[in-house]
């Protein structure tokens, strides 16, 4: 019997969080790399609190973006290595919707737990209750975007030398809506404007990447294997 | 192998193009002579002193021109190399390759003359307005696909990725510039802008329009002239390439 | 015409940096990226002549 596409997205999705809790310290690596670098601005700045509320939404984002970008190059290179990424190519299942799976599997391990630190760190910058919220929702919409790019930058600097700086060349540009919309979101929500119309425009860039971007990836994948 | 024989009798193929671009870029050389002396002398010795603005907005001749470049060659490499990657024409991704670095200059000289521009008129060298931010995106996205076509060795390989990412830029361009004006509009956008003079007379927008054909001329001209150094690197071991070195 | 001398046309009414900043830096590119590409055709030319002969040379 052959497996739906639900099926084959969970077989996929498991997989990965299968062998990312086998390497626990590499997710911890990224979600650490958060953690500190939202902790250094404050040395860099000075402790004004009025100053840090200000720059907290960006901090933040900019900080999720750097962390998201760094855990992307394990996307599809382990996969590689072991030639398990030729087997799925080969596999009759469509490459997108394995694609697409272990897309999902990255935000599990990568993009949420950012989510879930996020108010922590937002704590530290003395955010009101209600900026919080704004950030974690913010976060929840706006890293999977993050993962969904970064997969197609990913799977084009796949096997290629100079792969993790040429990586981040290639994905930060496309981030920047993102990083606007997404800190926007909270500093609208601080200043008092409401959030709605970021977090709308946040949903919508989610919408169509979430429509292309696996088709992209996929479509870079197969150059990469060819 | 049938495919590339195939390709090999197309019009567009490389051999029959290379003596049709040696032939085409004097032309194109020569306007882009005629066009930037006529834009020089319009923009210096015709345009009357801009009354907010005085000499300094003379920049505008160079810096509107270099701006409108840089977003239509990516527009066109992206053109090209989606052709390459739909219709499989090894002439069509080095065309893309072939424009992507004249491009990135245009992108840099505008960067710098909105630079030189920005310090009399703000009183800073840079200012995050729109438009000097979403060209410092451009030239990101002209940088990365330059550096993925530079570290991949395979010349089918590199088209293809290029390709894919010049047509996720195409379609990120209009994104982020609308995010970027977004974001300006919200943090006090910049008062004073460099084309929307109010006193923008006929003879500037004429200086602006000659400028921005020597431009394209120029370009036209280097892409032809890079395009045909692609071609002799990549088909060094035909036969007809071995003849024309002769 | 605005110039009454060659002074007052390279001043550009105090804009010269600016103005000469730009127009220089800009056909300083202008220049160099056909030299450069000169360059690289010719060393393309002469690489595909060396090989061209070696071949000769081992045919002959």
């Amino acid at each position: 019997m052959r497996p739906g596409t639900p099926g084959i997205l969970w077989t996929v999705v498991r997989r990965d969080l299968l062998l990312a809790l086998r390497r626990k310290s590499e997710v911890l690596t990224s979600l650490f790399f958060f953690v500190i670098v939202v902790s250094l601005f404050p040395l860099g700045i000075g402790p004004e609190m009025s100053l840090l509320r200000i720059i907290a939404p960006g901090v933040l984002w900019v900080a999720a973006l750097l962390a998201a970008m760094l855990s992307l190059n394990r996307l599809f290179a382990t996969d590689h290595a072991d030639g398990t990424l030729e087997q799925m190519l080969l596999a009759p299942a469509p490459l997108g919707l394995l694609v697409t799976g272990k897309i999902i599997a990255h935000w599990l391990v990568a993009g949420l737990p950012l989510v879930l630190i996020a108010p922590l760190l937002g704590l530290q910058y003395d955010l009101a209750p209600h900026a919080l919220g704004v950030l974690m929702l913010s976060l929840l919409i706006g890293t999977p975007l993050l993962s969904l790019l970064g997969a197609i930058g990913a799977a084009l600097t796949l096997g290629v030398r100079g792969g993790g700086v040429l990586l981040s060349l290639l994905t930060l540009p496309l981030y920047i809506p993102a990083l606007i919309f997404g800190a926007g979101a909270v500093e609208a929500d601080i200043s008092g404007l409401g959030a709605t119309g970021h977090l709308s425009l946040l949903a919508a860039l989610l919408a169509l990447s979430a429509f292309f971007a696996p088709w992209a990836a996929t479509a870079a994948l197969r150059v990469a294997l060819e | 192998m049938q495919n590339k024989i195939i390709h090999w009798f197309k019009y567009g193929s490389p051999q029959s193009f290379y003596p049709l671009a040696g032939k085409m870029l004097p032309w194109f050389v020569t306007l882009a002579v005629i066009f930037g002396s006529a834009g020089l002398w319009l923009g210096f010795f015709v345009a009357p002193t801009d009354a907010v603005q005085g000499e300094g907005y003379r920049i505008i001749f160079v810096h509107v021109a270099a701006s409108w470049m840089s977003m239509f060659l990516y527009l066109v490499m992206a053109f090209w190399a989606g052709l390459g990657l739909a219709l499989n024409t090894r002439l069509s991704s080095m065309m893309a390759s072939a424009v992507a670095p004249t491009g990135a200059l245009m992108a840099f000289i505008s960067l710098w003359t909105g630079a030189l521009w920005g310090k009399p008129m703000w009183g800073t060298w840079w200012v995050w307005d729109a438009r000097l931010t979403s060209e410092l995106i451009l030239l990101f996205l002209y940088l990365g696909f330059l550096a993925l076509q530079a570290a991949i060795d395979e010349p089918r390989r590199a088209d293809k990725a290029g390709a894919i990412l010049a047509l996720v830029g195409v379609v990120n361009v209009p994104i982020i510039y609308f995010s970027v004006t977004w974001w300006n509009t919200l943090h006090q956008g910049a008062s004073v802008s460099l084309t929307k003079s109010p006193s923008m007379a006929v003879t500037m927008l004429w200086g602006m329009l000659l400028m921005a054909l020597c431009f394209w001329m120029y370009s036209i001209a280097m892409t032809l002239m890079r395009v045909r150094v692609i071609i002799l690197e990549r088909e060094r071991t035909s036969e007809w390439v071995k003849h024309a070195v002769a | 015409m605005q110039w009454h001398s060659i002074g007052e046309f390279f001043a550009m009414g105090g804009y010269a940096l600016y103005v000469w900043g730009s127009f220089g830096v800009t056909a300083l590119v202008l220049v160099i990226e056909p030299l450069l590409l000169r360059k690289r055709r010719n060393d393309a030319l002469d690489s595909l002549r060396r090989e061209r002969s070696a071949d000769e040379r081992n045919s002959g």
